[in-house]
């Protein structure tokens, strides 16, 4: 379907709804509300979630912002929680024991923490095993929920709470997983990478395409978090397109083992104006430490040149 | 992409054609009359069979297991069954026993019955979610075929992987042999589903000793199980669109104390209710079940308290020791959660001395998990008997009828003291 901002919004209520405890400037709740827009609104759909932020601001006893049939469990464990549901559903239609107009989707969020990290087994499973539902990862790059800790998905010389930027050691050291590429070595129907930009256009047609193609199909979101990334909540969006014009998140999707880049800037931004507004990389601007910007920006400049080739080759290919 | 690509399903047609493997080989089982409406079935199968085939009749919505020594051949079996169309259920091969206990638990509160096997290290890995299954009240139900937990690493049966999980909030119910394992599992799903109870259950038998060891067994014909295991039909459910609901909460200081209070009062309902329906089972059947075992204890002067197969063992002890006419008994504790601790006192009161086996150790300095609850519930009830802990069988030790005489031989002296002397005891250790 065509993507109205302005129709979407007034035809699909809001099935995450407000009174949540997520905090003012937060990247994960507008992805949420978005993700779930793009179901049918005659879908029924079940949410699986990790624990994390979202879950522990969003269902705290007895109040839920979920409209839809929600379940969390523990950390680690969202994708084998949800492909049991979902194999529930299978075996239950396949017997007649639920109504032949029981339309049922399935939906998995985890943050970076519990998707990168604890999490990355029972996804990979959960993956393998071909269950028909779309996990979604929200990425803020740390583990927000307890603090701010590092997690593989924290870029390059972020300061965090154990990763903290000292006179010794300036920062995490190490560079962040890549885990849209090992979903996409799962060889799944449909993986894709988005964020909240461009009137949420993106995030709205991958997440329809993930929720209705058949298997198990993945969605990486970076999502800002305020609290970790250090900059004021009402820069949110501003950040995101920061994110997305510099190169530092690529927009692509792979369908079928087939690349394709979204969104190419015309004038890709040097990776200082993504860098500079947060408090996370404020030591990487200190004097004597240029050399850390210039790396951070190698990387960028490698990682978007190799998707560029994998969209070549892939495309070639046939 | 097409779903069949990912799982198991086969249309009825493909169902029609495959021909049950025992029916293959031959092996049609006998049948056999007993009672007047009941047709029984003779079959000689190993525990892990026994529990295989009661997964089977009981035909599960979801089966998610993951291998591990010594319970691998239930999912294997079970295995066999579902990709031959001789059940309804989908089966999850997850890539872990942490997955399996979440998948599980997935399954069930999406409205399905789900069923999983494991042991040791796997119940460990899965300890997590034990007690989520148990916190959202889901009646998952478990075979666990028991075996030490590492380390070091054995493969062979004890306890403490049951042991690790008792204030889990799950029934716990122990098998002595075979046809135990068989009962309990089909009894399994009426106790746990009851809307007073709705809790998650495990069956436990010993390792290798029962799960391996073939012996004869009387089943159930299949439309009997199902008319008396009964449907699922879940209040509240996921899978409900009429209804959504949403589960695991975040449940902070106002609400989790009532909550897990909600969980004891399930635990002590289920007591009454594990009666109710072994008398159902009975009358069915004629095998009669209670909350424990008592041997010969109605005027024994010394007994002894163990679960699992070592009863099988203490019974010969005793009708030896019987025979030299001295007043031996047992008492084979059957259901250990939720523990018939007033019982217990009450069947033990009049005998001198107890010993308490325990297929572990709780490494507390004084004694065994089972030891503690007998003399806690002795204690509690006003029953003051001389009891002693022993610890026995570790790591798959065998266990003598030999040394089971020399406790009941310990408990003679023991029962003309006051006081119980070294009451934390360790029976068979290597004499070097």
């Amino acid at each position: 379907m065509a993507y109205n901002m302005k129709e979407i919004v007034a035809e699909r209520p809001s099935r995450f709804t407000s009174g949540h405890r997520m905090c003012a400037g937060c990247g994960a709740p507008p992805v949420a509300r978005m993700i779930l827009r793009a179901l049918k609104p005659e879908d029924h759909a079940v949410i699986a979630n990790a624990t994390g932020c979202m879950e522990v601001s969003s269902f705290i006893y007895p109040y839920t912002s979920w409209t839809d049939s929600y379940i969390h469990t523990a950390f680690e464990c969202t994708a084998a929680t949800l492909s049991g549901v979902e194999t529930a559903y299978h075996s239950m239609k396949k017997q007649g024991k639920l109504p032949e107009d029981n339309h049922t989707k399935f939906i998995a969020f985890g943050g970076d923490g519990g998707t990168y990290d604890i999490g990355i087994q029972s996804l990979s499973g959960a993956m393998e095993r071909g269950h028909d539902l779309t996990y979604v990862c929200y990425d803020n790059g740390a583990y927000m929920n307890t603090g701010i800790q590092r997690s593989s998905a924290t870029p390059r010389f972020a300061d965090t709470t154990t990763s903290p930027a000292g006179s010794v050691i300036p920062g995490k050291m190490q560079s962040r997983k890549d885990l849209t590429e090992i979903m996409e070595a799962h060889h799944l129907p449909y993986v894709a990478q988005t964020i909240a930009y461009m009137n949420f256009k993106d995030l709205y047609e991958k997440a329809e395409k993930a929720i209705y193609t058949e298997g198990p199909t993945f969605l990486n979101v970076l999502s800002p978090c305020p609290r970790g990334w250090g900059y004021p909540t009402e820069d949110l969006m501003q950040i995101n397109k920061l994110a997305v014009e510099t190169c530092y998140w690529p927009l692509y999707e792979v369908e079928n083992g087939k690349y394709k880049v979204n969104y190419k800037p015309a004038k890709k931004l040097p990776i200082e104006e993504f860098l500079k507004p947060q408090k996370r990389f404020k030591h990487m601007f200190k004097p004597g430490n240029e050399w850390m910007i210039k790396e951070f920006q190698e990387e960028v400049d490698k990682r978007w040149q190799a998707l560029l080739d994998l969209e070549e080759m892939s495309n070639k290919a046939e | 992409m097409k779903r069949e690509q990912y799982t198991n399903s086969f249309s009825n047609i493909e169902r029609a054609k495959i021909v049950d493997k025992n029916e293959q080989k031959g092996c049609v089982p006998n049948c056999a009359k007993k009672g007047e409406d009941t047709m029984s079935i003779r079959e000689r199968l190993s525990g892990n069979e026994a529990a295989a085939t009661a997964m089977k009749q009981i035909n599960p919505d979801v089966v998610a297991a993951f291998p591990i020594t010594p319970s691998t051949e239930i999912p294997q079996y079970f295995s066999t069954f579902v990709d031959n169309g001789m059940v309804d259920t989908e089966f999850i091969a997850v890539e872990s026993e942490h997955s399996a206990m979440s998948a599980c638990i997935g399954a069930e509160a999406a409205g399905a019955r789900a069923m999983t096997a494991t042991s040791a290290n796997g119940l460990s890995l899965m300890w997590e979610m034990v007690y989520i299954a148990s916190g959202m009240r889901l009646p998952i139900v478990m075979s666990l075929v028991n075996r030490a937990v590492s380390g070091p690493l054995n493969i062979h049966n004890d306890h403490s992987d049951a042991m690790g999980v008792r204030d889990s909030g799950w029934i716990m119910l122990f098998s002595e042999t075979n046809q135990e394992a068989y009962d309990n599992l089909l009894m399994a799903h009426r106790i746990a589903e009851n809307e007073k109870v709705q809790l998650p259950l495990m069956v436990c038998q010993d390792g290798f000793i029962t799960s391996h060891s073939i012996e004869n067994i009387e089943l159930l014909e299949d439309e009997k199980v199902k008319e008396f295991v009964g449907e699922y039909h879940p209040k509240h459910y996921l899978l409900n669109a009429k209804e959504p609901m949403a589960m695991g909460p975040m449940d902070l200081q106002a609400f989790l104390f009532e909550h897990k209070y909600q969980q004891a009062e399930a635990m002590k309902n289920a007591k009454q209710v594990i009666l109710d329906v072994a008398k159902d089972f009975e009358k069915m059947t004629g095998r009669s079940y209670g909350l424990f075992e008592e041997y010969k204890l109605e005027d024994a002067d010394i007994a002894i308290v163990c679960m699992n197969s070592t009863a099988g063992t203490t019974k010969d002890v005793v009708d030896a020791l019987r025979e030299q006419g001295i007043k031996a008994g047992l008492l084979k504790v059957r259901v250990f959660r939720p523990f018939p601790a007033e019982e217990i006192a009450k069947a033990l009161s009049h005998v001198k001395a107890v010993a308490v086996l325990d297929k572990a150790d709780s490494l507390n300095g004084a004694g065994g998990a089972l030891f503690t609850d007998v003399t806690s519930g002795m204690q509690t009830n006003n029953v003051t008997v001389p009891t002693a802990s022993y610890i026995y069988g570790i790591g798959g030790r065998d266990t003598t009828s030999k040394e089971i005489e020399s406790v009941f031989k310990d408990l003679m002296k023991d029962s003309k003291k006051d006081k119980i002397e070294n009451p934390y005891r360790y029976l068979g250790l290597r004499k070097e």
